[in-house]
């Protein structure tokens, strides 16, 4: 529900998905991989070394001001932010601070009534990740970190918003679409470790403002958002005051803890880059040529596709997605937006599969025999979960089609006359049933369908065996 | 003029350990160089330099890293590939 | 073919921090093929300790060389050894180091400038022919005229800093030192040149050489280079200097520096702002001497800087860390950002009419050791040399003659990528003297 009173604002740290870091040519493909193999002396801080940029994050950071229809100053540039820490080598971060890479853009969410409105943005700047800290603790107690720098210098963007959003709900919704954008652009894939993270601004109008630092999920989001909120109403009905703090989200207990830190201990002592030269790149957005973005899409697939504003918005709230249903959709739009969206996603999100690990061509199949009435509903769902059961991910071969696993258990559709036989012997096992629907009871043919369907494994058309079904009580009544 | 407790404030913030007994002297010399810098409030408010070099980059083309063992070879302490650190809890 | 240089010539200055007996060189065919060089050392060299003079740096072994170090091995040049110099190369005197301090080849008692000191110690005295050096605020120059040779600060981007552990990155540059203006102008040509690995740098390469032919040349004399502080024997000497210039063929004229007032101050806010964002990365967690990973960073960084930086180089760190912090970076950085831009606006409107500006190198001849013991008196003694960098010019300092003894420094700066001209203009001097 949306509180007026609740005020948010989101920095988002995405990471972009160039080949190589932003200052040096290390690779950014790192899962998987050893600790220290993907680094440098650049990216090592090592004395003497130098960064150099990366001109697609900067094109990537130009197109996403595009997007977001930020406006891009004819001058930007590179400055340090100081601070230590033992995962940040150089003891300062390059980053942008007065001169950024992109300002004041706008984009459109749907607000917790569904109705649209704009959230602006007031910045985009391009900087450079830490390290990544492991924290042990040792048989004496005393612990210590040990440091990963492939991920120093990953390059990432922080998107700053103004401080619009009025629910967690909505910062949830901006999130989706932002991500989904971002991924639309190409410039980002969400399905990397870390690939977002989220400081979140919150404040009880009136009262002071608290940030929630490091949350790395969309559903963290809520989650401290929601949790702030319950602890700043409950603070304020107990006349107690709200503390302007840094607080830090622990993901696993879903609550915010202090940490300890006074806003004014921050003095990160900005200055420009010497190193780097600044960026004059305005007159680069006009050759920026801008992909579909999720909002023009749902809008076409709805008009092209003739399907409903529900199943377009799912179809293309995530591109693997969207791409998907398109490659699919030729057999039948209408039957594709059913079988994409309100079953095969959530098949493969339970089995954590990834869409790119289904074939398109076998969901074509599927969705060709739901069409031409091969198979019911029914045994639909079980040939696509047989199928996915034995789906090897990216193994294409492993993935049995659909038609060979209809004919394999013989799920193909067959008419009520079939089934005459079954028919038989379920209202001879049954006599109760049957008493019970000549003594008016009609419910209990329902009973006797279900059992015909079970013994047929859902081959049956259900209309169909309806018909036939009747047809054979009438005669139990002589 | 900045005092023994500012210089103690921009130490820490420096990360630099300062002997209290130095302290004295660091404070006296600092506001000799702070008054010379005083000079500086003649200067009006101006343009600052604009670069001529401008968009130097760099293709995202890969190149080779430091193998894990020139990597950590400067390190003193290591531990399964990763340089040990002190502790930040 | 790799070729063995044997390097035993005795250090009676302390010129070096790491020498290497045997020098390894490759036939080449290059300009410095089989030449001993000398390479200060904040320059990082792959595979030779690169202390920078500092404890802090104990034990670290570069995993790579610096662009001019790899541009020196092609050139066939033996490198064999380290020289000492002010930590972080803080210092007018080299007498910041860890390693004691270098003592001038010309009397035992003096300085040999800095902070490039061990460099200039090892040519003066005759150890090798040449070496690099770096220059942030009159580093190569200052030791130069202090020990009577020739030392190049080149223009800002000329040379590649890529290897040059940072101290003021904004100001420095690697340049040559060596006896003779020719040898200087050999190893500016191995060392100048592109190099993708510094986006600061530009592609302008050198391929001079020198010519006395300096008839016509304009050399414009700032009234503020032999003001106040300037030693009446050492502004004599350079006067008769330029006096030889003219004899040259060259006119010269009389100009205006007036940002000279705050060119110290803008300088000094710069470089150890820039300094203390530099210095940040030594916590001894990937290189240097180690920590005690069992105590908290925060303790264990304090201590381990507190400890292993000297003096100066804390002192620095905190100047700088004050000017950048909340509520001084108006009133320090950004004011001397402006202070800068005036004094470049100085120069390219002297350098309208004059090809050349000359004056001394330093106000003095070099300080008996330990003579300069107040730091601010030590800062002051810079005032000649860092306007160049402020305005990112090329200077030369050729020596011109001595006083009670001891060389004194003629400098020469020239316009933005006028090397060339500068290098012209000092050969000019030493063949009128020779």
């Amino acid at each position: 529900m949306t509180d007026k009173t609740v005020i948010i604002g989101l920095e988002i740290h995405c990471q972009l998905n160039t080949k190589t870091k932003l200052f040096c040519g290390c690779s950014t493909d790192f899962q998987g991989d050893e600790p220290n193999t993907h680094v440098c002396p650049i990216c090592l801080g090592l004395p003497g070394a130098m960064p150099r940029l990366n001109k697609q994050a900067v094109l990537y950071a130009l197109k996403v001001a595009k997007a977001l229809n930020l406006t891009v100053p004819e001058v930007s540039e590179f400055s340090r932010k100081n601070y230590f820490y033992p995962d940040l080598p150089k003891g300062y971060q390059i980053s942008q601070y007065d001169k950024p890479i992109a300002e004041k853009g706008i984009m459109e969410v749907d607000d917790d009534e569904g109705h649209p409105k704009n959230i602006r943005i007031t910045r985009i700047h391009l900087e450079e990740d830490p390290g990544r800290l492991i924290h042990k603790t040792s048989r004496d107690r005393a612990g210590y970190s040990l440091v990963d720098y492939n991920r120093s210098s990953i390059p990432l963007i922080e998107i700053v918003t103004e401080p619009d959003l009025r629910s967690p709900k909505e910062a949830r919704r901006f999130l989706n679409k932002l991500r989904s954008t971002l991924e639309y652009l190409e410039v980002f894939d969400g399905e990397r470790e870390g690939s977002i993270r989220v400081d979140a601004n919150i404040s009880i109008k009136g009262h002071n403002r608290v940030e929630c630092k490091n949350i790395s999920s969309y559903k963290g989001v809520e989650k401290a958002l929601n949790f702030e909120i319950t602890r700043q109403r409950n603070l304020i009905r107990k006349g107690q005051r709200i503390e302007q703090e840094t607080r830090h989200f622990l993901e696993g207990r879903g609550i915010t803890t202090s940490s300890r830190s006074k806003e004014n201990e921050n003095d990160y002592r900005y200055f420009p880059e010497p190193d780097l030269r600044p960026l004059r790149v305005s007159g680069w957005v006009d050759d920026i040529v801008l992909p579909e973005l999720p909002d023009a899409r749902r809008e076409r697939f709805m008009t092209q596709y003739g399907i409903s504003e529900n199943h377009a918005r799912t179809l293309t709230g995530d591109l693997k997605v969207a791409n998907f249903y398109e490659s699919v959709a030729d057999a039948d739009s209408a039957i594709a937006a059913i079988w994409v969206a309100d079953i095969l996603l959530g098949e493969i999100n339970y089995r954590s599969m990834r869409i790119d690990d289904v074939p398109t061509m076998n969901i074509a199949d599927l969705i060709a025999l739901i069409r031409d009435d091969t198979i019911t509903d029914k045994s639909g769902v079980e040939v696509l979960r047989v199928m996915l059961d034995h789906c090897m991910g990216d193994n294409v071969e492993t993935c049995e089609m659909p038609a060979d696993i209809v004919t394999r258990l013989g799920l193909t559709k067959a008419a009520g006359d079939d089934f005459t036989a079954v028919i038989g012997e379920v209202i001879a096992a049954n006599p109760n049933a049957v008493a019970d629907y000549h003594a008016g009871k009609k419910g209990a043919v329902n009973f006797l369908v279900g059992q015909v369907m079970k013994a047929t494994r859902g081959r049956a058309d259900p209309k169909e065996l309806n018909r036939v079904m009747a047809d054979a009580l009438k005669e139990t009544e002589e | 003029m900045v005092l023994e407790n500012d210089v103690e404030g921009i130490a820490k913030l420096a990360d630099i350990h300062i002997q209290k007994e130095e302290l004295g002297e660091f404070t006296s010399q600092f506001n000799h160089i702070l008054e010379y810098f005083d000079i500086l409030d003649t200067v009006s408010d101006g343009e600052e330099g604009k670069a001529d070099l401008v968009n130097v980059l760099r293709e995202d083309v890969v190149t080779p890293s430091l193998t894990q063992e020139a990597a950590c070879a400067n390190a003193h302490e290591t531990e399964d590939g990763h340089i040990r650190a002190p502790r930040v809890m | 073919m790799v070729k063995e240089y044997f390097f035993e010539k005795t250090d009676r200055t302390n010129a070096f921090i790491t020498r290497l007996g045997l020098a390894m060189y490759e036939e080449t065919g290059g300009p410095l093929e089989g030449k001993g060089i000398a390479v200060k050392d904040n320059i990082s060299t792959a595979g030779i300790p690169t202390t920078c003079g500092s404890r802090i740096l104990a034990g670290y072994v570069p995993p790579f060389d610096a662009h001019v170090v790899t541009r020196l091995r092609e050139a066939g040049a033996a490198i064999v050894g380290k020289t000492n110099m002010d930590e972080f190369g803080m210092g007018t005197t080299t007498e910041n180091s860890a390693f004691g301090p270098t003592t001038n080849p010309h009397d035992a008692s003096r300085v040999p400038g800095g902070s490039s000191g061990g460099s200039a110690a090892a040519v003066g005295d005759g150890m090798v022919d040449m070496a690099l050096g770096s220059d942030t605020g009159g580093s190569i120059r200052c030791p130069a005229a202090f020990c009577g040779i020739v030392g190049l600060k080149p223009t800002f981007g000329r040379v590649s800093r890529y290897g040059l552990i940072a101290y003021s990155n904004s100001l420095e540059q690697i340049g040559p030192l060596g006896r003779t203006v020719t040898d200087v102008n050999t190893l500016m040509s191995v060392i100048a040149g592109p190099d993708p690995r510094d986006t600061t740098a530009y592609d302008r390469p050198y391929t001079h050489t020198p010519s006395g032919e300096i008839a016509g040349m304009k050399i414009a004399v700032p009234e503020e280079f032999f003001g106040e502080g300037v030693d009446p024997a050492v502004a004599e000497s350079v006067r008769n200097a330029i006096g030889k210039l003219e004899d040259a063929g060259a006119e010269t004229m009389t100009c205006s520096i007036p940002s000279m007032a705050y060119a110290l101050a803008a300088y000094y806010v710069t470089c150890t702002s820039e300094a203390s964002s530099n210095l940040s990365r030594f916590d001894g967690v990937r290189f240097g001497p180690s920590v005690e990973t069992k105590r908290s960073w925060h303790d264990e960084f304090r201590d381990h800087r507190g400890t292993l930086f000297g003096k100066e180089v804390q002192r620095r760190i905190l100047l700088g860390t004050f000017a950048l912090s909340a509520g001084y970076y108006g009133k320090y950085y950004a004011k001397a950002q402006v202070a800068r831009e005036n004094v470049r606006k100085d120069f390219l409107r002297i350098f309208k009419d004059a090809d050349i500006i000359a004056g001394p190198t330093m106000p003095q001849i070099a300080f008996k050791l330990g003579e300069k013991s107040d730091p601010l008196s030590m800062y002051l003694a810079d005032i000649l040399t860092v306007p160049a960098n402020l305005a990112g010019v090329p200077a030369i300092s050729v020596p011109c003659g001595t006083v009670d003894k001891m060389p004194v420094g003629l400098q020469l700066i020239g316009r933005h990528f006028e090397e060339e001209r500068v290098v012209d203009a000092a050969f000019a001097y030493e063949m009128e003297v020779a």
